[in-house]
């Protein structure tokens, strides 16, 4: 068993910490050791999220340094940008197409990074990069807020060893009992949306 | 069956298991979720305290009277506890005590990043340290073991790494047996009244006592000797056991599960198999100081930083640089060029937070203002830059009076949350009154511990475990004390909240403010919430509502055609409708709530 490890981001309030749980509950189903880690904000809404999840035969840190993540979970853009330089070069990042603004954007003082410079900087990484219509698709089912397990429905994609039955358990496990089956077809909707490419 | 546990929620099971029967904590993080997580087993009695003092008070009382108890903190509350910590540490108990400190390395939510180790050798106290929630919370249940042998508290120190993180835990069963009947609170007078003769006989008995700790160290199983390549050896404990393991996979390792005291004969055998040795440990030079203090030749911080938390990257480059790994064991990385730095994503007040409304007039009152610590310490940020000091909790009421009485050409308040003010903030307010200075003190009522997740306090009415309480009322408190000048105000009423500040700033003698409005994000307040919208109109770019400093006030792409500056917009996903902005608005550009209700039943 090869170790792997994941990075989850995202801004506070979008479920980044809620798809970390699942990753690292997969990641046990599929019988692997497992650490997950993740910096708690403080209660304020609206500040950056990181959280690493591992899997392996036997895990030791909780953590992992820079240009060790094998894959890249962004939920937002900007947060895929800031923490691009923890993946492993070639490593695959699945991001969010979404972008919130930070208070210093909003109020004017700073720019927020274009398409293009999102794309030239991550491809700097990796080109295995993928942008997910997570928003677009979650919304597609009837709730915005499913936009994190789309992407963990298209991230799944490129782990072939656990089968999707596992990650759809999780998510039922995990989610409130009156979102199961919205959770299940946002899944769906992001594995589609990434073999469709 | 196996589980992930978080450290905290291992911990909080540990106790559980082992047979805690009263735990008491205040929160602050990384340390909240312990007790959060305990709550929920009718079996253990748990509560919030007012401060750490308390709670570790009601543990050894526990303790005094024969039941295994546990008090949890972060690693400043311990500072707060400290006096009954050492007392606790002279007396001993009659059942095991186990005293949890939450270390904060980086500092991720705290004001420095004490090393609490310190605090087990300067009370003469075994500490234990976890590497994972495994550990954490069998940990627990040992220390509770080693408290009742040895008659000593026990420290079990944890870092936010290992509190924050999930590994695989194996659950166990509660093992104790319920008791039928009462026991017999046991009198010892020479052991448990610490005055000076008594306390005279004390203290040799806690000096033996590390002695035998020592001895008992030798053959703790938690000290673990993991023989590998014996060109270096490896002393280190808690999380940086795991990133130690990772970066040196051959290495030798002395890994302590008890980092106070340690185990001499083990330290100077595992010396003298190994080439070079080496102590990997987290802040302080803790285990390094001991080991020199042994006359054996260690290396440690001249190698491993003594700042900030470590991961494996850290470790391993520290490693190169002296040499101990080759330079080809570094991580290939890239990090991206970036044509501008990112923009940042630091916390800040929320929109329509009820804090936001007194800053804004402390601000336009031209105040100094002595702050304290909770959500409201964001008030330092700018737009508002509007609080001045935050030093520990509690500090403000005395700080003020202290600027009070020294005297300075401008005006000046204390401004306090209201879990702080219980916190220690009570005596400072009574010292106010006494001592009669001029100092306004402000309180901050949101109804809750907001800054560590919304916790309840003596204000909520609420207890730890879900049950009505009495809520104490802190017009009350301050009327009780003897200050008559008492104000009850609206945040979300700029103006009653500037009425308010100039009758205390003019008159003589103490007063309170009490600003009572709950915390934007509780169900109660969520429920109201609206988004209100600028009549782009009659915005014309002035700019004075960005200065609230509100997320949800954002510049519009509408430019104003006379100004050509950018008008405002209201994001209505983040807009909770407090209406403060639209007070602030010299041109009512922003619609107040009965205004968009109007408008929308027009529609
Ligand atoms: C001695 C100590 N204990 C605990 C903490 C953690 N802590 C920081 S702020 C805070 C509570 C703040 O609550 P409150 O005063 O009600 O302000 P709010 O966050 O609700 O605005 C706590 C518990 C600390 N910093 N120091
Ligand atoms: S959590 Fe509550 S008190 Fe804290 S900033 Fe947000 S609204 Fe204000
Ligand atoms: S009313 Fe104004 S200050 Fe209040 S939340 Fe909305 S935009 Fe922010």
């Amino acid at each position: 068993m090869k170790t792997m490890n994941f990075l989850v981001t995202g801004v506070g309030g979008q479920g980044a910490l809620l798809a970390s749980g699942i990753l690292a509950d997969v990641g046990v189903k599929a019988g692997y050791d497992v650490k997950k880690s993740e910096v708690h904000g403080m209660a304020q809404r609206g500040g950056s999220v990181t959280s690493t999840v591992r899997w392996g035969e036997k895990v030791y840190s909780p953590l992992i340094g820079q240009g060790e993540a094998d894959y890249l979970l962004a939920l937002e853009k900007l947060e895929a940008l800031r923490y691009v330089g923890m993946l492993r070069p070639g490593g695959i990042a699945v991001v969010g197409d979404l972008g919130i603004p930070p208070l210093s954007v909003s109020s004017g003082n700073d720019v927020y990074p274009g398409d293009e410079e999102v794309r030239r900087v991550l491809s700097e990484v990796t080109d295995d990069y993928h942008f997910i219509p997570s928003i677009r698709l979650a919304e597609e089912l009837g709730n915005a807020r499913a936009h994190n397990v789309v992407l963990l429905g298209a991230l799944s994609t490129f782990i072939e060893d656990v089968p999707p039955e596992v990650w759809l358990q999780s998510i039922a496990e995990r989610v409130p009992k009156k979102f199961v089956e919205l959770n299940k077809r946002a899944f769906q909707a992001g594995r589609e949306a990434r073999s469709s490419r | 069956m196996k589980v992930l546990l978080s450290g905290n929620e291992a911990v909080a099971r540990g106790a559980y298991e082992s047979g805690v029967r009263v735990a008491a904590a205040y929160p602050g993080t990384p340390s909240t979720e312990i007790l959060e997580t305990l709550a929920q087993y009718d079996e253990v009695y748990s509560e919030w305290a007012p401060n750490e003092k308390v709670a570790l008070d009601v543990a050894i009382g526990a303790a005094y009277a024969g039941s295994r108890s546990m008090a949890v903190m972060k690693h400043v509350g311990l500072n707060v506890a400290a006096d009954a910590f050492f007392y606790a540490s002279m007396t001993g108990l009659e059942a095991g005590l186990v005293v949890v400190s939450a270390d904060d390395p980086f500092m991720h939510s705290s004001q420095n990043e004490q090393d609490n180790r310190r605090y087990a050798k300067f009370a003469r106290v075994p500490c234990l340290e976890p590497s994972d929630s495994q550990e954490a919370k069998d940990l627990v249940g040992v220390a509770l073991d080693i408290s009742e042998q040895f008659d000593s508290p026990v420290l079990l120190r944890l870092t936010t790494r290992i509190s924050h993180s999930d590994t695989l835990v194996e659950l166990g069963e509660r093992q104790v047996e319920e008791p039928t009947e009462l026991p017999e609170y046991r009198i010892d007078r020479v052991k448990y009244v610490m005055v000076p003769g008594n306390a005279r006989r004390r203290h040799p008995v806690i000096e033996e006592r590390i002695e035998k700790l020592k001895e008992f160290a030798e053959t703790f199983p938690y000290n673990k000797v993991e023989m590998g390549d014996t060109s270096l050896g490896i002393v280190t404990d808690g999380v940086a056991y795991q990133y130690a393991r990772e970066v040196f996979p051959e290495a030798s390792f002395l890994k302590l599960g008890m980092t106070y005291p340690l185990p001499p004969e083990m330290i100077r055998d595992f010396a003298s198999k190994v080439d070079r040795l080496i102590v990997i440990e987290e802040l302080d030079p803790f285990i390094e100081e001991e080991i020199r203090l042994m006359g054996i030749a260690v290396e440690g911080k001249n190698i491993f930083p003594m700042i900030g938390e470590f991961n494996p990257q850290i470790v391993r480059q520290s490693a190169i640089k002296a040499g101990l790994l080759p330079p080809s064991a570094a991580m290939e990385v890239k990090q991206p060029e970036l044509e501008t730095p990112l923009p940042l994503r630091p916390p800040i007040l929320c929109p329509g937070c009820p804090h936001r409304g007194v800053f804004l007039m402390t601000k336009k009152l031209k105040m100094v203002v002595n702050g304290d610590i909770g959500c409201y310490t964001l008030a330092f940020l700018p737009p508002l830059s509007a609080l001045h000091t935050c030093g520990c909790m509690g500090a403000s009421i005395g700080q003020a009076h202290g600027v009070s009485k020294a005297g300075i050409a401008q005006k000046h308040a204390a401004v306090i949350g209201d879990s702080t003010f219980f916190h220690t903030g009570l005596p400072a307010l009574l010292n106010v009154a006494y001592n009669k200075s001029d100092t306004v003190v402000i309180i901050l009522d949101n109804r809750t511990t907001a800054m560590t997740g919304h916790q309840q306090h003596p204000g909520t009415g609420m207890t730890l475990k879900g049950e009505p309480t009495k809520a104490v009322e802190f017009e009350d408190v301050a009327r009780a004390f003897g200050i008559d000048r008492v104000h009850t105000v609206d945040p979300y009423n700029l103006k009653e909240v500037e009425g308010a500040l100039r009758d205390c700033l003019e008159a003589e003698g103490p007063a309170v403010i009490v600003s009572r409005r709950e915390c934007a994000l509780l169900p109660q307040a969520r429920k109201l919430w609206m988004s209100l919208r600028v009549n782009e109109e009659r915005c014309n770019g002035c700019g004075l509502c960005f200065e609230v400093g509100c997320p949800a006030i954002v510049k519009s792409e509408q430019l104003d055609a006379k100004t050509g500056r950018a008008k405002a917009r209201i994001d209505p996903l983040l807009c909770t409708g407090c209406e403060i902005c639209a007070q602030v608005c010299a041109r009512k550009a922003i619609l107040f709530r009965e205004e968009m209700i109007k408008e929308g039943e027009s529609a």
